[in-house]
Parts: structure tokens; sequence; C-alpha cells
């Protein structure tokens, strides 16, 4: 179907305005975590200002934050890999066996509001003395993780078609033979996906972190917090944090383009 | 997948191999819940069992520590819970404002852009970076980054008003603008994902019905009202399903622009930000719980209807 000139020319400042819209936000962050706090008080700086490092300077030595983005890492690693391990062959099964009420199960997890597996879990976890080390936190992840991997996977699995596996089984290959080494190098660009999404939904998880980590394993989204004091904010400092936090995670983001919309799309419309 | 061909997709490993270690066998035999078991255990052991306390802890006056005796009072809180009009149920309003709002302002301009960039053209690919980028953000730092962009004195929202001649607006600062802002940081993150759910549903539909009611002369808005939409509508659907859920429990963007208990009024306070503040700033847990459980039914109920919504939809 052709489209009409004047729909091409609308269609192009229609989407300039939305592109304007999502971006501009970002580069005032960007721009504000260059400036000195005088700047970002004076108006006629906005877009004119002479650059300083100073806020990552603060952000990366004085608020320790060298440490808080090792602790995000290592959580949304393990939290990740942990949840693949499990999620993975769950998946396969749910699919395969046509699973659907296990496969519920699973999934409430994505529906249940955090707030009220907290206290149980601070209550069990402090009393096992784990509160504010790392294990907590890498299974709370978990706890988003897992759904979302069974998830993704699930409607992988369902799209692969059984003839290799039963032609693998002719051959000769067990079942759990065939899985590992038929199904599984074909699902590779599945659980990238899946992967990819459940690293970037713990690196932005906030509420869990808030609850059950300490001072020692505190997570970035959790940390972006020490710049902001009763009476004043430190905005320079709390701008170049939030850039710190978001930016490797858009810049990931731009690679793996077409891993993340598939994961966030997926199962949207099968019927 | 029709039920019945289960069988044919899960062969007898042991027919197969009879010279396998017998452990091997019975690990084919039993592959269904060796794999599924220690995920469903997970599952188990952190949702099922908490929800089960928290369920236990709704009926008890348990408050100051969880270690600390508590009563079994039966349904005492909830009697309370429903019966405050303080607190509950204008957080009731609040969260049923915020999603509504949200997800009406989501879907109406997700569905706009979708369909803008439903057919290929060149640049195509910018925009959909930039459509990822708010998407990927950490909510937190999002919610930090409009907290400047909204700051009454030196935020760049009420420089932009002075420009068309607009006064200063008290935005996340003022008590009634409070919640309008914090719904349009959510349109802000979420509309993105509205698109590329929606985006897909396009993609998949087959041009032959746009094409017919083309040759009958219907008009754009005629195609899109009477073809369009209604193929759509279950994709439209999971959108809002999936966002909507995820609406209900905003937590982090109200968090981070106004803090503990929604700010000094309670101007953000959401459910999820109630039971919050009543779990782990005052410690009533008998009471957060009773919250809790109210909210998840809540959630549910609306999951509910929107999945008979799309069953209907989808016929």
């Amino acid at each position: 179907m052709k489209a009409s000139a004047g729909f091409r020319a609308f269609r192009a400042v229609a989407l300039a305005v939305v592109v304007l819209a999502l971006v501009a936000p970002l580069i005032w962050m960007v721009a504000a975590s260059f400036k000195t706090n005088v700047d970002i008080y004076d108006s006629s700086k906005a877009l004119f200002f002479t650059p300083t490092l100073d806020n990552y300077g603060t952000v990366l030595q004085q608020a320790n934050y060298v440490q808080f983005i090792g602790n995000s890492l290592w959580v949304a690693f393990a939290a990740t890999l942990l949840s693949l391990l499990l999620g993975v062959p769950a998946a396969y099964s749910m699919s395969r066996f046509n699973m659907k009420k296990s496969a519920l199960v699973v999934l409430m997890a994505r529906v249940i509001p955090g707030v009220s597996l907290l206290v149980p879990w601070y209550y069990v976890f402090s009393n096992l003395r784990l509160v504010g080390g790392f294990s907590v936190l890498i299974l709370s992840h978990m706890f988003v993780s897992l759904p979302l991997i069974v998830y993704i996977m699930m409607g992988y699995f369902d799209g692969l078609p059984d003839e290799l596996e039963e032609a693998a089984l002719v051959d000769g290959l067990t079942p759990i033979g065939a899985f590992r080494r038929i199904t599984l190098p074909l699902s590779v660009p599945g659980i990238a996906t899946a992967g990819i999404l459940s690293f970037i939904f713990s690196w932005n998880n906030f509420m869990f972190a808030l609850v059950l980590s300490g001072a020692d394993t505190k997570t970035l989204p959790v940390a972006i917090f020490d710049f902001v004091g009763y009476a004043s904010i430190d905005w320079g400092g709390l701008m170049a944090a939030t850039t710190v936090v978001t930016l490797p995670i858009m810049v990931i983001a731009l690679f793996v383009q077409k891993y993340i919309v598939s994961g966030l799309t997926a199962g949207a419309t099968k019927g | 997948m029709p039920a019945v061909t289960a069988p044919s997709r899960a062969p007898r490993g042991a027919s197969v191999m009879p010279d396998t270690p017998g452990w091997a066998r019975w690990a084919n035999d039993h592959r269904k819940w060796l794999f599924a078991a220690p995920a469903m255990a997970f599952v188990a052991a952190l949702i099922i069992f908490p929800l089960a306390w928290t369920v236990y802890l709704s009926l008890t006056d348990s408050s100051g520590s969880v270690r600390a005796e508590s009563e079994f009072i039966g349904f005492r809180n909830y009697l309370d819970v429903l019966s405050d009009t303080d607190r509950f149920w204008p957080a009731v309003g609040r969260t049923a404002a915020f999603t509504g709002v949200a997800l009406f302002f989501e879907v109406v301009l997700g569905m706009a852009i979708a369909l803008l960039l439903w057919r290929p053209f060149r640049g195509e690919k910018w925009v959909r970076v930039a459509i990822l980028l708010p998407l990927v953000a950490t909510p937190v730092a999002v919610g930090m980054m409009w907290r400047l962009i909204f700051d009454p004195n030196i935020g760049l929202a009420n420089q932009a008003l002075g420009w068309i001649g607009i006064g200063p607006q008290p935005w996340l600062a003022g008590q009634h603008t409070a919640l309008p802002t914090t719904i349009f940081i959510d349109i802000w993150q979420w509309t993105p994902m509205v698109v590329l759910i929606l985006l897909a549903g396009l993609t998949s539909l087959s041009d032959e019905p746009q094409e017919a009611a083309m040759i009958d002369g219907a008009s754009a808005w005629q195609r899109f009202r009477h073809v369009t939409l209604p193929l759509l509508m279950p994709t439209v659907i999971v959108a809002v399903l999936l966002r909507g859920i995820d609406a209900l429990k905003t937590f982090d963007i109200l968090y981070a622009t106004k803090g503990r208990g929604g700010g000094s009024f309670n101007e953000v306070e959401t459910l999820n930000v109630y039971a919050y503040g009543l779990s782990f700033d005052y410690n009533e847990y008998g009471l957060s719980s009773t919250v809790l459980i109210l909210f998840f039914l809540i959630i549910i109920g609306v999951m509910w209807a929107l999945t008979a919504r799309k069953k209907e939809a989808g016929r």
C-alpha cells in the first residue's frame, strides 16, 4: 500500500515530536550530570555551559559507586544465570507436556504485589541471618526473573517443531539427549532474549533491594537515594548517579534491540 | 495445540534405549517433573508459603515485630481497613485513577504511534531506538530525572511554560498536581511498551482485509475502525492486561518522586505504597497484610475481567 505525500509529511512531523518527547528528558539528565550545581540553577546555562566531570568524581569516588556497580552486576548476573538453569528446563517441560496449570503457578509471580512477599521473606531470612547478604538479594531477584524466563521460553519452545526431536529419537538419542543436543542449541536466540530481559529487570529492580540489601550489598537503584538529603538535593551528583545507572543499560539495549523487542512482546500476538 | 498429540510429543525413552543405565532410564521416564519440579519448588517456597503467611497475618493483630506475640482476631482487620476512609479508600481511588488515566493515554498514544510506524519508511530505525530508551531505563532513575525537570524553581518544565507565557506550576510539589504529574511520568516511560506490543500485533495482521476494504472505497478512518481495530482487539487487550498489572503495582517512580507515604499529604499514596508504608514504616503487619490481600484480590479481579474480554474478542 502506497502512502500519500500528505500522510508521509504528517508522519514525519508527528514522529519527530514523539522522538523529541522521549529523548529530550534523557539528554537533559545527561547534560545536567556534566554541570556544576551553580549552572543547574542558572537557566541561561541550560544548553551552553562548561562541562565538568566533578559530579562523576563525587559519584565514583566519594559515594562508593564502583562497589555498587559491582553489586548490581553480580546480583543481576547470578539471578539471571540461576533463573535460566531452573527456568529453561521447566519451560521445556511445560511446553512439551502442556502443563498449563503448573505454568500458571509460576506466572502468578508476575501478578502478586512484591510487598506481600517481603514481610515473610524478611522474617525468615533475618532469622537465618541472611538479610543484608547477597544470597537473599539474588533469591528475591530470581522471583522476578524466573517467571519472565519461563514465560518467554514457553512461547519459544511452543514454536519449535517436534519433528526434529522425533528424528533424533529415531536416531537413538534419549529424550533428554534430544533436548540437550538438538532443542537447546536451537533455542539460543530464545535463551538470549530471556537472559537479556531478566538482566535488565534485575538491574532496574528497586523495591526488593530497598528492604533486603545492607550497606555493603546496596544495588544502584537504592544507592541513587544517597544524593537526596532531607533539606537539599545535590542535583549534579544525583544526575550523574542516574546517568551511571541508566546509560549502560540503554547502550546495551541499542545493541540487542531485536532481542529486547521480541522478549517484551512475547506471547502478545498469540490467540 | 490439541491435547491428543501429547503422547506422540513425548515418546517413552526406555523403549528406545534398551542399553542405557537404570538411572538414565529413570531420568528419561520422569523428565517431565525432573525438569519442572525445581522451578516449581522455588516458586512454592518463595511465593506460596509467604502468601499463605500473609493471609494468616491479615487475621492477626501482628505489629511492631513479626516475632512479637500476636493474637488471632478474625476478620477485624478487614472491617477496620474497609471502613477506613482516611487512608485506605483514598489509596484505592488513587490506584484506580493512576492506572485508569495512565492506561487510557498509553493505549491511545501507543495505538497512534504504532499505526504511524506500521508501514516501513526511511529513518524507521531511529524512531525504534528512541522508543526503546525509556522502556529500559531504571524507573527510580527516571523518577529522579523528572524530579529535576519538574522542580518548581530550577526545572525545565516551568522554563518551557515561561517561553509560551504560562506561569510556573508546582508539579510534583503541589498537593493536587503531584498525582497527575506522576501519571505523566508513567505515560512517558511505558507508552513505548504499548507501541511495541501493538506493532507486533499489526505486523502479524494479513493485508487482505485492508485491501478489500480499500477496494470497497472505505476511508482510512473507516478501515481503522471497522477492519484493523476489531482484528487487533485481542492484542490491545493483552497490552492493557500486561501494562495494567504493572500500573496497579507502580511503586518505584512514586517512591523516587514523593518518598515515604506518597508525600506529606499522601498525595500519591496508592495501595502498593500504602501497604509498603504499613509494613516497613509503621510495622503494622496485620493491617498491611489485610491491605495486600484486598489489593491482590483487586488485581485478580481486573485480570479475570480482561481475560474474559479477550476470549470474547478472540471469537
